[in-house]
């Protein structure tokens, strides 16, 4: 061995390791490694790369179903859609890289995801994000939201891949660390799933796509660290994205998988060649070679390590037989893109670095992939979480100016109309956007049938934070709730898992609770999980993100003409609120509005009402009985009520006789409720179809064509204009997110 | 007579299979797809510039697309009277291309802008529009970062006594305020064709509005008039 410095003590520290984890390394290896071999174990064995700290509770989740093609452990799940039709999608984070420098960082987020769906082969058709920023007042959030929004579109549109949904949100715990999760989705044949296998020894390994700079050097150890004040020196850790070279490489993919040219691939992201070489070669149980005098570089000069650790973008890696990488090449020339061999798959289940015949490393594949130790860290119970159930909430129950507190709210910036975001991303292109952004979940027509495809994605992090256990299933089913609430059947899902540093124990406490929740939640939804991504380390000067698990539903309704919008069709049509509401006022919007305090019970849920209004929203859109449907989440009956209203201008007429108290009725965010309003001649099959169901509800008013919103409690009254509402409602966050 | 139809496809273009279908749904035809690396093509009735960003849109958007092989013969075409349809990305190219006057600048919130916008339709004589009615008011989507249309004074006089603006930003009830050009166009211009009419450059994505699916149909007339005018209908 080359390129071996004698032993320093603190070796490890350099690659993010423990004295643990370096002696079992020594064990493992049965001999010293060299800095190389310890750089590639460093990334190898991060949390981004290995999961070391999530593993044991990632078990729990469910991850398999007849729908189920790929579950995860590939670059991306596979699901069924019915008619030979499959769909891969996953989510992602980019969150530090978007502290730093959110242009780039965002864009090189939705890039990467978009690799790791044509790398299984399936040509990308969707995109969603789901945000999270500090308080939207702040002139240095303003920035960061302006440059992720931007830097979304900026590659997105590039592609001609639509973005069209998501979810933001703005709390004060994201005031440093905001949070990117990008979600992609493809199309493929369910018979022409690719893995990223290197398999048949003497095959060549290609590289391809554009050449290796220093750029995002060591971001997969970046990922697994705390940001602070001083992370500005850290711009070098920050991919840049070349959304053309992207383009470029995934249509010259797509063209060889089409022809059947390739074994297997896989897209380099985190950890660059260490990862995507270790993972195909650990994964295919076999062994591999690079030279890296092959590897084509951007600028001379590069060391072994910082080409084995780059993380440039817009690069892949496949395995081929040699009697077709002329074929590969042609159709690369075409698309003026590299190609180049540089090294083979082999027998002997080593993954070895060489120059020429220098061996610069050499390290059993499967030391790195599948040798990561697995921790089960120490767990405790926040203080907080025992103070916060006994919550004062006086404030929104005695306020008393309901139609002003409406307007407040939606005018606030977690409620107010995501238009400011979404009108700067194409959600058009492709023309399969059948309900474009602002809807409770998107819907994509789906190519050679009537079926669509609905996406949607969500987390309420202030219920995780307050509960994790009962937060993680919320979210579950809040987002599967959305994609039922268009007509179609929650399938599975996806997660992005971001939390704090999962060595507090208090934070590893809200790991394994919200991990419980969402394990619950999905069997009960039968939407299996089918991949994701965690992102621990969340945390500015020490101070953790709430914690948030986001999820990322599909669904699939079996004809585009049943979908569902939430929008009021009609004066005169029925308006029945589908549900139970309580007297759960804690950790709801209004009080956080009126208080600023994150605090209160988190409400209730109940898994098999969940399930069975899900089943209901569908069969009633099937059988054409809804002229809309609309969920209730943040900001309950009332904003719920007025976003019916918004896009006709009509208005609504309710009177409720629950016995709670009014602010409850109003604005308590009571789970698994939904607003729908029918033609008065569906009304006798719609009541039988929730009598069926096993449904609480309440034919309660009608759509009004005045343009006023009244909503009756006793003697109580919420009345209020509705083009007053959208005009707070709409503008609101184009407001705030001027410098 | 059988239409030939063809899309013009360059690296980063990205609505090119969305016009093919588009044009398929409308009007039943087959478009051909067109790769920009061609020196000699067949002399096509309807050539579109999809929308996308050829070449990443670096530099500037379609500065680098017009040096491709295949616009000399688009160039060619288009001195021959045949249909040449320019639509975002590929208006953008057109100009570049010096095949329409003017040129378009990033929009003036500086940001990019995917939304459904009003078009006032200002001559509904040409071979794209016959099938519209004059001062008909039209919602088709616009997805751009630099879609300000920009020339001088003369020549944007020149333009609008000539009847060569075809399309202008305007509210729902067809009146034309600067207001109503999300994207800070002179004169509110969102479309405009040639001297000799068979050009038409537009920012607006009328194959993105042509299936009630989608939303909306008021994209069908211009496919449906350029098939007639092809057809010599009147």
């Amino acid at each position: 061995m080359t390129d071996s410095p004698n032993p320093n003590p603190n070796l490890w520290r350099d690659h993010n390791l423990t004295k643990d984890e370096y002696d079992r390394i020594l064990a493992l290896m049965g001999r010293q490694p060299n800095y190389l071999e310890l750089a590639l174990f460093g990334v190898m064995w991060s949390e981004h790369c290995g999961y070391k700290n999530s593993k044991a509770q990632l078990r729990k989740l469910p991850t398999s179903g007849p729908q189920v093609l790929q579950g995860p452990g590939e670059n991306a799940g596979v699901v069924y859609l019915g008619d030979g039709l499959a769909a891969a999608f996953k989510m992602e984070s980019h969150n530090h890289p978007s502290a730093i420098e959110p242009y780039q960082g965002a864009a090189t987020g939705v890039g990467g995801i978009i690799r790791d769906i044509f790398a299984m082969g399936a040509r990308p058709v969707a995109s969603l994000n789901s945000l999270r920023f500090g308080r939207v007042d702040d002139n240095r959030v303003k920035r960061l939201l302006s440059g992720v929004v931007a830097g979304i579109g900026g590659y997105g549109n590039c592609m001609g891949i639509p973005t069209v949904g998501g979810d933001v949100y703005f709390h004060p715990s994201y005031q440093g660390n905001p949070l990117v999760n990008a979600l992609c989705l493809g199309l493929m044949k369910a018979d022409r799933i690719y893995r990223g296998r290197a398999a048949g020894p003497g095959n060549l390994v290609m590289l391809v796509g554009a050449r290796t700079g220093r750029d995002g050097i060591k971001g997969a150890s970046f990922a697994s660290e705390e940001l602070s004040d001083q992370d500005r020196d850290k711009r070098p850790n920050v991919q840049v994205g070349d959304p053309f070279m992207e383009k470029l490489l995934m249509e010259a993919t797509l063209e060889i998988l089409e022809k059947d040219l390739v074994v297997g691939l896989q897209d380099l992201g985190a950890a660059g060649l260490t990862s995507s070489g270790a993972e195909m070669a650990g994964r295919a149980g076999s062994g591999l070679y690079m030279d890296l005098d092959l590897v084509p570089l951007r600028e001379e000069g590069l060391l072994d390590w910082e080409i084995m650790l780059s993380e440039s973008q817009e690069r892949m890696l496949l395995v081929v037989e040699p009697a077709k990488a002329d074929a590969i090449s042609a159709v690369f020339d075409k698309w003026d893109l590299l190609a180049v061999a540089i090294g083979k798959v082999t027998d002997d289940g080593l993954f070895t670095l060489k120059r020429k015949d220098r061996v610069l490393a050499s390290v059993p594949a499967r030391l790195l992939t599948d040798e990561v130790p697995v921790y089960e860290r120490p767990i405790a119970e926040p203080a907080y979480h025992r103070k916060a159930k006994a919550a004062d909430l006086s404030p929104a129950r005695d306020h008393g100016d309901w139609a002003g507190l409406l307007l407040k709210l939606l005018a606030s910036p977690n409620l107010s109309s995501r238009r400011w975001v979404y009108e700067q991303y194409d959600h058009m292109v492709g023309l399969n956007t059948v309900i474009r952004p602002g809807g409770d979940a998107a819907l994509l027509r789906l190519p050679g049938s009537r079926r669509g495809l609905a996406l949607s994605s969500d987390c309420n992090s202030r219920y995780v934070y307050l509960d994790p256990r009962l937060g993680g299933a919320i979210a579950v089913a809040e987002a599967a709730l959305n994609v039922a609430a268009v007509g179609a059947k929650p399938l599975a899902l996806t997660n992005c898992l971001n939390f704090g540093n999962p060595e507090n124990p208090e934070i590893y406490w809200q790991f394994v609770l919200a991990t419980d929740g969402l394990a619950e939640a999905a069997k009960a939804l039968g939407t299996p999980v089918t991949g994701g991504n965690v992102s621990f380390y969340n945390e500015y000067d020490g101070r953790a993100i709430f914690p948030t698990p986001t999820i990322g539903m599909i669904g699939v309704i079996e004809d585009i003409a049943n979908r569902l919008t939430h929008h009021f069709k009609e004066p005169g049509h029925k308006i029945i609120l589908v549900g139970e509401s309580k007297e759960e006022l804690g950790a709801s919007e209004a009080h956080y509005l009126l208080t600023g305090r994150d605090e209160g019970p988190v409400p209730s849920l109940d898994l098999a009402v969940a399930a069975r209004l899900n089943g209901f929203l569908v069969e009633a859109a099937k059988r054409s009985l809804l002229a809309s449907a609309h969920d209730l989440a943040e900001g309950g009956l009332a904003v719920a009520l007025a976003e019916c209203c918004f896009d006709l201008g009509l208005g609504a007429r309710l009177s409720l006789d629950d016995p709670i108290s009014t602010a409850a009725l109003l604005f308590g965010e009571s789970q698994s409720r939904a607003l729908i309003s029918l033609p008065e001649a569906n009304l006798p099959a719609t009541l039988a179809l929730l009598a069926e169901s096993r449904l609480s509800h309440k034919a309660v008013g009608q759509v009004s064509p005045d343009g006023s919103l009244e909503i009756g409690h006793g003697r109580e009254k919420l009345k209020a204009n509705v083009s007053d509402l959208r005009e707070a409602w709409s503008e609101a966050l184009t407001r705030a997110a001027a410098l | 007579m059988s239409v030939r139809a063809a899309v013009v496809v360059f690296p980063g273009s990205n609505c090119d299979q969305d016009n093919v279908r588009s044009w398929k749904a409308v009007t039943g035809l087959e478009a051909e797809l067109v790769w920009h690396k061609e020196t000699s093509i067949p002399d096509y009735d309807l050539v579109i510039v999809p929308g996308g960003f050829s070449f990443g849109d670096y530099l500037r958007c379609g500065a680098i697309a017009r040096f491709s092989p295949v616009m000399s013969e688009i160039v060619r075409l288009a001195k021959r009277g045949n249909l040449i349809l320019g639509i975002c990305n590929g208006f953008q190219i057109l100009t570049e291309a010096g095949l329409l006057p003017g040129a378009l600048n990033r929009n003036k919130n500086l940001k990019y802008l995917c939304l459904d916008v009003n078009l006032r339709v200002e001559n509904a004589r040409t071979a794209f529009t016959r099938d519209y009615s004059q001062g008909q008011v039209i919602r088709i989507p616009i997805s751009h970062g630099e879609g300000g249309y920009s020339l001088r004074p003369a020549e944007l006089r020149a333009l609008n006594d000539s009847g060569r603006v075809v399309f202008r930003y305007c509210a729902p009830d067809g009146s034309v305020s600067p207001g109503d050009a999300p994207n800070g166009s002179l004169d509110n211009v969102a479309g405009i064709v040639s001297e000799g009419g068979n050009v038409l450059g537009m920012m607006p994505h009328p194959e993105r509005l042509a299936e009630d699916e989608l939303g909306g149909t008021d994209g069908r007339a211009l496919f449906t008039s350029i098939l007639r005018a092809l057809n010599g209908g009147a």
